[in-house]
């Protein structure tokens, strides 16, 4: 193959099989005989459980079990916090099955197990549960004073956790400030609706031992690990099997979901598969959200613009529980200073109980809210110090020979020090500037607005931290028959991709078609060495492993071809499936070279016959395999990454405010961005546009609602406005390749790239259109036709 | 979200259709089931039977004579946007189609089947309310004729009869010098409407409006006409003056409470928008 395919636009292997609903999701593992699941949920936010009857629901016929708290044996635990830090008092997780006391709408009550989902349902409505419900606050500003109902009587004020970095010496820089620029920003709850819900099933083999689970999630590896250690079993007899996913974007890396227990639990203790297949309304009052911060920010600069401090004070709702630990607003903490040569910041935070679905990261994880707050500040310093909004960006973006810009004292979620690694941030906003063109927009805004229109021209910058540790391998096989590519790694997708740039990184290394790269993730009977599918990290960290895999594959086969063809290993290539004698038409074909690497090899195929043509694989004395030598063309290595490599882009837009309607439209939406190099364009382009399509959602439509009471009141796809195709703007992506120097391959992460920005890209291009009547500020997303009804009525 | 048990009568005839209701408390008529099974499936709706009426010949005819267009009860939305016929003479029908959920849910629910669902944001039941429509229902006592008006009471709500059913809809066709136009807004395309707006404009010879007719929906507990904004336009020449008399005269109609999608403010502004662009755009078809 004499093109790179490393940067090429290809195809995504899957999209054929996808597209065509070949997939082969959790509902579609064929489990002959399988038991289904249907919960018995909470309908009060909080509220005490005074007794349980399970009597009329166990004699339904068709019911196999129903399980509440005592009867699930050590399963009743507090399940575990994923990631424990000092910072937070108390910390709080779910029961399996509610004991006592239940903290939201949509907590696991009790489990039905069934014939089928139908008889599962019915019998859930038989159980009877006396509730006695309790007192509520769902605002977080409410939640933190003193007299509020508490979630947790462990925890005063509903504080889970409090949390105060310093970078700096901000005290001393806020007497340099010439002026101060405050502002309060609000982002609402969303969640990530994922297109396929959440699934588990599982199949106990009592003849051997083996639990095997079938599990939507983003992490099969620890599901494994967790697994084994809560039913006290080897890892090796838990098989977790993530198949093909319909989407995660953070929602399906919690560990545990009480389903993710009770179901491996119910096909131990029933003997029969068992099923649990997630449905919409689930989704929406059972599986993670985010989002909802209020922030505080003050901008201490100079009347140049200079900003010499930041301080930020934000409040966090992590819900009723924060199994996740504080990682959501100590990602959110440490990007609040965006892409600013701000050496001063305070940065402090709040993590807040409420009695709603518990909060874990949801693509962006923070740096939306964080993005939100510095990016509307960034606009009102401008406003304030009368200049212009590129302006006053333009003096405080770290330049070009300023990397590595180290934020001392800020921990990012790896647990290191915050450190933008690499970028070209002023020639970023200097295209979209151009692509922009201010100038003449301001022209045109005028002119508009004398015929009633309203135009405004939205901006806002992001950094991303981006492919955390520890560690992701490669294993990498070239098999004898066919010299197809097997690799594995520890990651699974759910739809990103993988399968296509892994294999264009390993078929540059091993010469080999793309298309005869196969990609196996997802199956801890394949590898089981590694983390999970999260933080922008497949690229980085994978990826790295598996070019680091590649790489000793590759020499193996250069050697091994060296000797068979009698060459010297500096003029061998390996091209079109084969390795040559550089300058010559001699070859041989990497099943050839497979084959003959391996001791012992049988003559059943052409590979074989073929490699009985060449001299030997391998050049020692004594027996077949020489010391340290392994047999055949394959190798595992891994990548653990210093720390995390840093992302960014720049997004501009041209909106239109209908005064009539109170709808915003984006009549032209520009992103800038560098992930560092790039592997695949159009893979790098799907997600930034899915990314940004979320984000949409989020600036514009999606709100999760709850009542005063804590009831979830749009628990649907008709009240919950997940933007359709319709409402996506036209969007024009353009490309800067920084590369990282923190990783061989000099990538960066794309996964949560998209959204981030959105949506105070959008609040600055509304603000910007209204502000000449006098309406404004918008410092608060989802903006709704309501907001802009009452911006134009106190204008 | 599945449903629970229920029965299911699939009946040959509209007798045998009419007596399966009569005779069974609690059962439902299913046509393109877009609104009903998903209620079926959050258990908001439990039927002791559905009676589908699929296979009840002569239902999904669409017949344009005396001036109207009479619309079987199981004609789906689709057929009738798409209905050529239909659209020369009722080019409006075509128009509001489009802002009818979208088209694979168009090319199941049926248009009956939207008027007795009776959402209170739906588009059809306007277009009828605004037409002075009609439904005719068959039930046990025979079958009575529904003007529109008199059909639908509240929020998925109507007067039929448990009992009946509703077999055809009547569009009347507007006159040849009415200009018709439908505007709505929703904040995804497709869904139901925050406020809509229909109107219908019929001018004398000096180019003084002799008839207005003017319908919402997505405003309060029904689809419902206009009537004193109807009045504030008639015989004037509709200039600035009587468009914003016209809006005045709607805002007590704009009951909706304060929810979710929009402010009791910003809805009564939404329709006072939305009426003068659809009156205008309504005058300027009209001959």
């Amino acid at each position: 193959m004499s093109t790179r395919a490393f940067g090429s636009r290809v195809n995504r292997n899957i999209d054929s099989r996808l597209l065509r609903g070949q997939g082969a999701y959790v509902d579609d593992i064929p489990l002959p005989g399988a038991l289904h699941v249907a919960f018995v949920r909470s309908p009060f936010a909080r509220a005490r459980i005074t007794r349980i009857d399970t009597a009329e629901a166990e004699a339904c016929p068709g019911v196999a079990a129903v399980y509440t708290c005592d009867t699930i044996g050590h399963l009743d635990i507090e399940m575990p916090l994923l990631i424990p830090h000092g910072s937070m008092d108390n910390p709080r997780t779910q029961r399996p099955l509610a004991r006592d006391d239940v903290y939201y709408v949509g907590q696991t009550v009790a489990m039905v197990v069934a014939t089928d989902r139908y008889t599962a349902e019915d019998a859930a409505l038989l159980v009877d549960v006396d509730y006695e419900p309790l007192e509520v606050e769902t605002d977080i500003e409410k939640a933190v004073e003193d007299g509020a109902p508490l979630v947790h009587p462990t925890n005063p004020n509903n504080v889970a956790a409090h949390f105060v970095q310093v970078s700096g010496d901000p005290q001393s820089a806020y007497g340099e400030a010439e002026h101060v620029t405050r502002i309060r920003v609000q982002v609402d709850r969303s969640t990530a609706a994922p297109m396929e819900c959440r699934a588990v099933a599982a199949r106990y083999d009592r003849v051997t031992g083996e639990l095997t689970v079938w599990d939507g999630t983003q992490a099969p590896i620890s599901v494994r690990g967790g697994l084994a250690s809560i039913f006290r079993i080897d890892e090796d007899k838990v098989r977790v099997i993530a198949p093909d996913v319909g989407g995660g974007f953070g929602q399906k890396v919690l560990l545990f979901y009480p389903d993710e227990l009770l179901v491996p639990m119910a096909a131990m203790k029933l003997g029969r598969p068992v099923k649990y297949i997630e449905d919409r309304r689930e989704n929406f009052i059972g599986s993670s959200q985010e989002r909802t911060q209020i922030h505080f920010i003050e901008l201490h600069a100079k009347k140049s613009g200079e900003i010499v401090a930041l301080k930020d004070f934000f409040l966090h709702d992590t819900g009723a529980f924060i199994p996740y630990g504080i990682a959501v607003a100590q990602v959110a903490s440490t990007s609040i200073a965006g892409p600013y040569r701000i050496r001063n910041i305070e940065v402090e935070f709040k993590a807040v109980y409420t009695p709603t679905v518990p909060v874990t990261p949801y693509r962006g994880c923070g740096r939306p809210q964080a993005c939100f707050a510095i990016e509307r500040a960034m606009d009102q310093l401008a406003d304030d110090l009368g200049l212009d909004r590129f302006e006053v960006r333009r003096r405080n973006l770290v330049r070009d020979d300023e990397f590595p810009f180290h934020r001392e004292g800020l921990l990012f979620a790896d647990g290191l020090r915050v450190s933008l690694d690499s970028g070209q941030y002023l020639k970023a906003l200097a295209m979209v500037e151009e692509a922009l063109d201010p100038a003449s927009f301001a022209a045109e805004q005028e002119e508009a607005r004398r015929a009633g229109k309203h135009l405004g021209l939205g901006l806002a910058f992001y950094v991303e931290g981006t492919g955390l540790g520890p560690y992701e391998g490669g294993h990498i096989k070239i098999h004898p028959i066919t010299g197809k590519v097997y690799v594995n790694t520890g990651l699974t997708t759910q739809g990103q991709g993988h399968d296509t740039v892994f294999a264009q990184i390993v078929a540059d290394e091993l010469g080999c078609a793309v298309e005869d790269v196969i990609m196996v993730e997802g199956d801890t009977k394949a590898f089981d060495w590694g983390v999970a599918t999260f933080a922008s990290r497949a690229a980085v960290v994978s990826g790295n492993a598996i070019y680091k895999t590649a790489k000793i594959v590759r020499d193996k086969t250069i050697t091994a071809a060296a000797n068979m063809l009698e060459a010297e290993a500096s003029d061998i290539e390996l091209r079109d499936g084969a390795a040559w004698i550089a300058g010559t038409d001699r070859k041989v074909p990497l099943a050839a070279i497979a084959t003959a690497t391996n001791p012992l090899r049988y003559a059943f195929n052409e590979a074989a016959q073929a490699a009985t043509q060449f001299a030997p694989a391998s050049r020692h004395d004594g027996p077949p395999l020489d010391d340290g030598q392994h047999p055949g063309l394959e190798a595992t290595d891994y990548f653990s990454p210093e720390c995390a490599t840093w992302s960014y882009g720049v997004h501009g837009a041209i909106v239109e405010v209908d005064p009539a309607t109170c709808q915003v439209r984006i009549r032209k939406y520009i992103c800038i961005h560098d992930c560092g190099n790039m592997i695949n364009p159009t893979i790098v382009e799907g997600q930034v546009m899915g990314g940004i399509a979320q984000g949409l959602g989020g600036a514009l439509y999606e709100r999760v609602e709850y009542d005063e009471d804590g009831n979830p009141s749009n628990a649907n796809f008709v009240d919950f406005l997940m933007p359709y195709a319709t409402e996506m703007p036209n969007v024009e992506i353009l490309h800067l390749e920084t590369p990282s120097p923190l990783n061989p391959l000099g990538v960066k992460g794309v996964g949560e790239a998209g959204c981030i920005a959105v949506g105070a890209t959008v609040a600055s291009g509304v603000e910007d259109a209204l502000r000449p009547l006098g309406g404004g500020p918008f410092r608060h997303t989802p903006i709704t036709p309501s907001m802009i009804h009452q911006a134009f009525e106190t204008a | 979200m599945k449903p629970p048990l229920f029965d299911y009568a699939s009946p040959e005839t509209i007798a045998d259709a009419v007596s399966a209701l009569s005779s069974n408390p609690g059962a439902m008529v299913l046509a393109g089931g877009q609104s009903l099974v998903p209620a079926m499936n959050f258990r908001l709706a439990s039927p002791s039977v559905l009676v589908d009426l699929q296979r009840i010949p002569g239902l999904d005819t669409i017949s344009i004579d005396d001036g109207v267009i009479r619309v079987g009860a199981m004609v789906r939305h689709r057929d009738l946007e798409l209905d050529d016929a239909v659209n020369a003479v009722h080019p409006l029908i075509r128009e509001v189609m489009a802002h009818v959920a979208h088209v694979p849910i168009r090319n199941r629910g049926t248009v009956v089947g939207s008027l007795c669902h009776a959402d209170a944001a739906a588009e059809m039941p306007l277009l009828l309310v605004l037409t002075d429509g009609a439904v005719k229902a068959v039930g046990p006592k025979g079958e009575r004729i529904i003007a529109a008006r008199d059909l639908f009471q509240f929020h998925m709500t109507t007067t039929r009869d448990a009992d009946e059913i509703v077999t055809e809809a009547h569009f009347p066709v507007p006159g040849t010098g009415a200009g018709l136009a439908f505007d709505e807004f929703a904040r995804r395309h497709g869904d139901y409407a925050i406020a809509a707006i229909g109107a219908l404009i019929e001018k004398n010879g000096d180019g003084t409006v002799s008839r207005a007719a003017l319908a919402a929906c997505g405003i309060g507990d029904r689809p419902t006409r206009l009537a004193a904004s109807e009045a504030a336009l008639t015989g004037t020449r509709l200039d600035d003056a009587d468009l914003e008399a016209a809006v005045r005269a709607a805002r007590d109609e704009i009951t909706a409470p304060d929810d979710m999608h929009a402010t009791n403010a910003y809805r009564k502004h939404l329709t006072g928008a939305l009426i003068k662009r659809v009156v205008a755009a309504a005058a300027a078809r009209a001959k």
